[in-house]
């Protein structure tokens, strides 16, 4: 019978290197999406998870026995992803000022399409992708993962406050992607 | 007309606020509750808002796909992770075993160089003495 992640954890903080590898195992593929969600390209997101799992190991000494182990890579994840973020946006230019308009290439929106769960989940995701990627990131953490604010800014590096903008803006902006009022639409298409 | 004008919020001022409370964890200010109630403009957006959140829990449970060999590279950069911080506890322990013995040789030849002093004097008193 597999072991839960509460034994696996304290068999590791022991030595024990392939209860690790189990927890590795056990939870790479959602970090992967998770770091997928962040950077939005395979190759980061990669370089993102074997970093994540890194630190995880160097820190488990730290890793408190109350916590969740899942939550805990989650908050490894994310930092690892802020600071690829960083050092990609500062050899590329790829990502738009948070004011800046998104391109809206989707169809014509049908209300009884986006009734459908599943398609407005797909175009969730879309939106995602366009958003700025310090927008994304509190938005994912927050609404996706559903990691309190205070642990959203700890790993981002930023304060508190400034999540809740983040968060605020991330919100509206995927609001008036997915459901344009018919200003919202006059001003994007203006 | 338009749809605040009988009310003490504007449809404006409510649409700043609705992304902040939509998730219900800060509880709307009651202003903004009672107009939401009688605006049809802010109940569909407040219903757009819980559209955009519930389709983004939704997320939460969709796992992709990483590309093979994921894994596998996750456990090597582990084990050379592991090779180096044993190799790193090898140096500690042979610099410690080092300074033991640089230690303990200067320790020794103290020790030796009194007992020689100590030596000396004894016989320059029995060379007096006689």
């Amino acid at each position: 019978m597999p072991l839960d992640q509460a034994e696996l954890v304290a068999a590791a903080k022991g030595g024990d290197r392939e209860a690790f590898d189990e927890l590795v195992r056990q939870t790479y593929a959602d970090a992967y999406t998770l770091a997928y969600r962040l950077t939005r390209n395979e190759e980061d997101a990669r370089d993102v998870v074997q970093e994540a799992y890194l630190r995880a190991y160097r820190g488990l000494g730290r890793f408190r026995a109350d916590a969740r182990f899942s939550t805990w890579m989650y908050r490894i994840v994310a930092n690892c992803a802020s600071t690829a973020l960083s050092r990609r946006s500062r050899s590329r230019h790829d990502d738009l000022p948070d004011d800046a308009p998104v391109a809206d290439d989707r169809p014509e929106a049908d209300p009884e399409m986006m009734a459908e769960a599943t398609i407005l989940r797909d175009r969730v995701d879309e939106a995602l992708a366009h958003l700025p990627a310090r927008l994304r990131a509190v938005v994912v953490l927050r609404d996706v993962y559903d990691l309190p604010h205070e642990a959203i800014a700890a790993e981002l590096g930023i304060s508190e406050a400034a999540a809740k903008v983040r968060l605020h803006r991330a919100r509206r902006r995927l609001r008036e992607q997915l459901f344009p009022m018919r200003g919202e639409e006059a001003a994007r298409a203006g | 007309m338009p749809a605040e004008s009988n009310l003490t919020m504007t449809c404006e001022a409510v649409a700043e606020l609705l992304p902040e409370v939509v998730d219900g964890a800060i509880p709307a200010p009651t202003a903004v509750t009672r107009h939401v109630e009688t605006c049809l403009r802010c109940q569909a957006e407040l219903v757009q808002y819980r559209k955009v959140l519930r389709a983004l829990h939704q997320l939460r449970t969709e796992v992709l796909e990483p590309a093979p060999g994921l894994f596998t590279d996750i456990l090597t950069s582990l084990e050379g992770a592991g090779e180096r911080r044993a190799i790193r506890s090898l140096l500690r322990q042979r610099r410690a075993a080092y300074v033991g013995a640089i230690a303990g040789a200067t320790a020794a030849a103290g020790a030796a160089g009194i007992i020689v002093l100590a030596s000396r004097a004894r016989h320059r008193k029995l060379r007096l003495a006689g």
